[in-house]
């Protein structure tokens, strides 16, 4: 049987695992530990058993959270995915307007999460704030911090301000690899604009899309620190994300325990739904695979 | 050893938990054994994709974790845990037979 693979080489990988059994999987065994215990401090811990988990899964609060969590993540991906896109082509291919678009493309990304946070809470204020100030004048009865609505919109504007040039940077370094030679070959078949989107472009483009979506979703599911500082989770909890649920639970309310089996539900979906993007967009059913 | 056991004593350990864990490491150097022994490639199953051994064992623990929370979240804790591990174990051979 040829082997085109040495098994050796996965020793290579053995620093990088000693960094993520460090990091990540050992505070991750820690977690489940806490997940099934109580304390009261001092690191003194009572057997839970399962209570958490029994208690988080009929929990209206986490249920909403959840439900909050997923419809953010939704409407970030359908308004970045192809606004990113759209955006990666009509930047230009040479000239000085590469760098400069390059530049600005990469500006927002730049900036830290608790900074555009206050940047968009004085944005919208109504009385300071460019953007407040103008819808009211405008007749709009705009106000982030009572109407839900107007939250919602706020946040879902501010990450999409702040993510979408991460799309466009993916999109466009998908574009600039496609060879001439296929634009050329689709000019001499006279193909139209939308064909060679559709049949060039978008196929070139398939795997730095892939991980556009993995990573604004997983970064979309995780938010927490810019509609922590904007709205803080209200008008109510409106805009409680799972996050920000779980970090008042941990650290306001310091339930270790409850906090710990929600993490690891929180942990779960998140697995589970970057490995359903993942699969689908990866997957080939016309790519016959060997005998097992 | 003790010195070593006190080391990871932050960590909060029950024997539970250890037991949890220690599964899964035997499982996974299980898995590498019969992968070395017998290795195996890539198929197309029943879900029309393409999955490895590797990507079957995946497929089986994440859904035995969401059996187990469909178990205490849909039915509790009064039915006793082991019949979501054994429904577990049975999606388990399904997977590995059928995926």
């Amino acid at each position: 049987m040829d082997k085109p693979f040495n098994n050796r080489a996965w020793f290579l990988v053995l620093p990088v695992f000693a960094l993520v059994a460090f990091s990540a999987i050992l505070p991750l065994m820690t977690v489940v530990n806490y997940s099934v215990q109580d304390t009261f401090g001092s690191n003194v811990f009572f057997w839970a058993g399962t209570d958490w988990y029994v208690q988080l899964l009929n929990s209206e609060r986490f249920h909403q959270a959840l439900g909050r969590q997923l419809m953010f993540s939704a409407i970030v991906l359908i308004i970045q995915i192809p606004l990113g896109v759209v955006i990666a082509l009509c930047m230009p291919r040479k000239g000085w307007g590469v760098p400069v678009c390059l530049v600005l493309m990469a500006l927002p990304l730049l900036i830290p999460w608790n900074v555009v946070g206050t940047i968009w809470q004085v944005f919208g204020r109504g009385d300071i704030g460019l953007l407040g100030y103008t819808l009211n004048r405008m007749g709009f009865s705009y106000n982030y911090v009572n109407d839900v609505g107007d939250a919602w919109l706020t946040i879902i504007a501010m990450d999409v301000w702040h993510w979408t040039s991460l799309v466009v940077l993916l999109a466009y370094a998908g574009l600039r690899s496609i060879p001439e030679a296929y634009y050329h070959a689709a000019q001499i078949d006279g193909a139209s604009r939308w064909s060679v989107f559709r049949l060039i472009q978008l196929p070139k483009m398939k795997h730095v899309l892939i991980i556009a979506v993995l990573l604004r979703f997983m970064d979309s599911f995780m938010i927490y620190t810019e509609p922590f500082v904007l709205t803080g989770g209200g008008p109510g909890n409106s805009t409680t994300f799972l996050s920000i649920d779980l970090v008042k639970l941990a650290l306001g309310q310091f339930d270790l325990g409850p906090a710990a089996a929600m993490s690891i539900v929180y942990f779960l979906v998140i697995l589970l739904l970057s490995w359903v993007f993942y699969t689908v967009m990866t997957n080939d059913p016309d790519r016959q695979g060997g005998a097992a | 050893m003790e010195g070593f056991a006190q080391s990871f004593a932050w960590m909060a350990w029950t024997w539970q938990t250890a037991t949890f864990f220690a599964t899964i490491i035997l499982i996974l150097i299980g898995m590498t054994v019969w992968e070395t022994v017998s290795p195996s490639g890539e198929r197309l199953g029943v879900l029309r994709i393409t999955t490895t051994r590797g990507d079957r064992l995946f497929i089986s623990l994440l859904g035995a974790a969401y059996i187990h929370l469909a178990w205490l979240g849909l039915i509790g804790p009064d039915v006793p845990l082991y019949w979501a591990t054994l429904i577990s174990f049975v999606y388990a051979l399904g997977v590995f037979r059928w995926v």
